[in-house]
């Protein structure tokens, strides 16, 4: 990357090839610094900082490279100034700060992965997947009630936003321009679409938790209520991701319709959806991957059962988020096999959650409409 | 921008009335029309359902006599949440935004074109992490790794306010809880930031280049003053993510009930919406409503905090060429 300007010079140095090769290439790549500074002065200023904390006696891997990354910034500003000038000096400085803040951005990844991975293998075995936590205290169980309650209640929220987030987006963009009245209606339901994307888990959770408890009395807990909370977070995702979607749809395949005399539904319904269901379904299985992982508002919604329970309407229930909270917030004694089942849960949820991601990923890559870009 | 097309009226022609099943279609026409109608009218009626149920129980902790109130006063006791809420998340938002626009300029910018997507999912994949894996990573690793860090800035800037204080002997502080924040929203900042600075005209780009500036000065004359707006409206979208965020918080932060600026000590106000989620479980009688009212705050700074943001969006869209 960074011998950009020298790779270029000798090819727009092409008509003076004959009077000498190396000549020209002299030329033009003299001041400028030899493409392997940046390297040897990144691996120096690490080691030299390195001695130095360790003659100190305050020797870390995260000190040593953060101040090495410094150190090299320093003394590459300093040589590129001296070599090649005030602005190229910028120009270096600037390509490794924003080089090494992608670095610095994956080392939270990895650290998380890597903490989540090693702590969770331990207890990532048969019978963490068979058996609930029902009358187990101390070693054992597992997690299978959390699994259910998990695609239970995701799979009663998908229920109840999809067709809404769906149906929504179809009125913005087919319905909305009939009239002065729906146009007026159809932005003020943009706007207030992207307040709903805005609206806070734990909010959502006390909304589906009042509307409960006035139907049914306080303290009503159940996997429906979760679903209600999680579907009001849901919902403005799929619509605004079906509406980029469905915006993408050509208008010329609406008009060919609209003149063989398709009548409008229809058209919808046979073209426009088909054309751009990839990306749909990208949104909707990016958007479950966004709800499933949703503790706040399950704590006050669907509550927390240690066994299995597979009644939407009645009992609390439990997700693999709220138990991998619980099970690491509120351990008994001893605490290792608690804290060893949270990690199992948080591993098997961030399984869940990067599979669905790629699923997502592969179905928008696989059959996405051919675009501009 | 339209995109939807009026359709032209098959009952037009005389073959469309010959040809057509009038009823059908028509009664077809309704109900689809209908359905899609009503479901977002239904998306409204959500929102003033979430409204109207949370002031409806909120109201009983701002009328009732403050000596009935299990917390106490409404105000005061929501005061430091309220401030613990917008500390934590401008401080993550400082430490996000910087490093935010850096990848999503070396991605747009400076990654090599075939590996740039591939390193966009990467950062993606941050985002699609669950909250409560972030509180388990936040205790586990980030919190014991940045002890000694805390303690050698409690030493070298203890003479700066926030630095100062006893240096907690956990790590659980608001420091550590911001952090875990600005890990949280970097993803949505740089994929926002990503987009905007790939929007940024070709014209203006090369224009720059062929004066002869170099690649930085280029991204300092073409793509910042483009992208300005949309920064600061992926900061503000990153600032309103980062207020509601429940349980990294809830799990990393050890909370106290003071207004504090210390970054260091266990001495960090807690968040709304970690308190609630804290406080709910064992919250009864107007606990409840004083807690649903302290939810209620929460949603109005966010609020505020997301209309700020889409104004700004919306005002780029109308001068940028970009549309």
């Amino acid at each position: 990357m960074t011998t950009r300007y020298s790779e270029k010079s000798p090819e727009t140095g092409a008509e003076s090839r004959q009077s000498g090769d190396e000549a020209t290439r002299k030329a033009l790549v003299s001041g400028q610094l030899p493409s392997f500074t940046p390297i040897a002065t990144l691996v120096v200023s690490i080691v030299v900082v390195a001695g130095v904390l360790a003659l100190f006696g305050s020797f870390g891997i995260a000190m040593t490279l953060v101040l090495g990354f410094v150190t090299f910034l320093v003394v590459m500003r300093v040589l590129s100034h001296v070599v090649e000038g005030s602005r190229r000096a910028a120009d270096r400085t600037a390509r490794y700060v924003v080089t090494g803040a992608f670095v610095l951005a994956l080392l939270p990844l990895l650290s998380l992965l890597w903490t989540v991975t090693s702590k969770g293998v331990q207890r990532f075995d048969g019978e963490f997947f068979s058996s609930s936590m029902f009358a187990i205290v101390g070693e054992g169980g597992g997690a299978v009630h959390a699994i259910w309650g998990t695609l239970i209640i995701t799979g009663i929220t998908t229920l109840i936003a999809v067709p809404i987030g769906i149906f929504s987006s179809i009125f913005l963009v087919e319905y909305s321009n009939e009239t002065p009245l729906l146009r007026k209606t159809a932005s003020v339901l943009r706007f207030f679409v992207d307040v709903m994307t805005g609206i806070p888990s734990i909010v959502a959770g006390l909304f589906a938790y009042t509307l409960f408890s006035f139907i049914f009395g306080a303290g009503y807990k159940s996997g429906l209520a979760g679903a209600v909370a999680l579907a009001v977070l849901m919902i403005p995702v799929v619509v605004r991701s079906t509406e980029e979607m469905l915006r993408l749809v050509p208008n010329e395949l609406r008009e060919a319709s609209y003149a063989l005399g398709v009548p409008k539904w229809k058209t919808i319904v046979k073209v426009v959806l088909p054309t751009s269901v990839a990306g749909i379904v990208t949104g909707v299985i990016l958007a479950i991957a966004r709800v499933i992982g949703e503790t706040a508002p399950l704590l006050m919604t669907a509550g927390l059962y240690t066994g299995m329970n597979t009644n939407a309407l009645q009992g609390q229930m439990t997700t693999l988020p709220v138990f991998a909270y619980y099970q690491y917030v509120t351990p008994g004694i001893p605490q290792e096999p608690y804290y060893a089942r949270a990690f199992a849960s948080a591993l098997t949820l961030i399984i869940i959650v990067m599979a669905l991601n790629a699923i997502g990923r592969y179905v928008a890559y696989k059959f996405a409409p051919k675009t501009g870009r | 921008m339209s995109t939807s097309v009026e359709p032209r009226d098959p009952q037009a022609t005389p073959e469309g009335e010959a040809s057509q099943p009038t009823s059908v279609g028509r009664g077809g026409e309704l109900v689809f029309s209908t359905i899609s109608t009503v479901s977002g009218l239904s998306i409204l009626a959500i929102l003033a359902a979430v409204a109207f149920f949370l002031v409806l129980l909120a109201a009983p902790a701002l009328t009732s006599d403050p000596a009935d109130l299990p917390y106490g006063e409404f105000w005061q006791w929501v005061a430091p949440f309220a401030f613990g809420t917008v500390w934590a998340a401008v401080l993550a938002l400082l430490m996000a935004v910087p490093v935010a626009i850096g990848i999503a300029l070396f991605i747009s910018h400076y990654a090599p074109r075939k590996l740039a997507n591939g390193l966009g999912y990467i950062v993606d994949l941050l985002a699609a992490v669950p909250s409560v894996v972030f509180g388990l990573w936040g205790i586990n690793a980030l919190a014991p790794a940045v002890m000694p860090v805390y303690g050698w800035l409690n030493k070298a800037f203890g003479w700066f306010p926030p630095f100062a204080g006893g240096v907690s002997g956990t790590g659980r502080t608001m420091l550590t809880a911001a952090i875990v924040l600005a890990v949280m929203v970097l993803p949505i900042i740089t994929a926002l930031c990503r987009e905007v600075f790939l929007q940024t005209p070709k014209l203006h780009e090369e224009a720059s280049l062929a004066l002869g500036a170099t690649r930085w000065e280029m991204i300092k004359q073409a793509v910042f003053p483009f992208g300005m707006p949309g920064i600061i409206s992926a900061a503000m979208l990153g600032l309103g993510r980062a207020l509601g965020e429940t349980m990294a918080v809830a799990m990393v932060l050890s909370p106290s009930d003071q207004i504090s600026f210390e970054l260091l000590t266990p001495n960090g106000p807690n968040t709304i919406a970690a308190n609630i989620a804290l406080n709910f479980p064992e919250a009864f009688g107007l606990g409840i409503n004083q807690l649903i009212a302290s939810g209620l705050v929460l949603f109005v700074i966010t609020l505020a905090v997301n209309m700020a943001a889409r104004a700004i969006i919306a005002s780029r869209a109308e001068f940028s060429g970009a549309n």
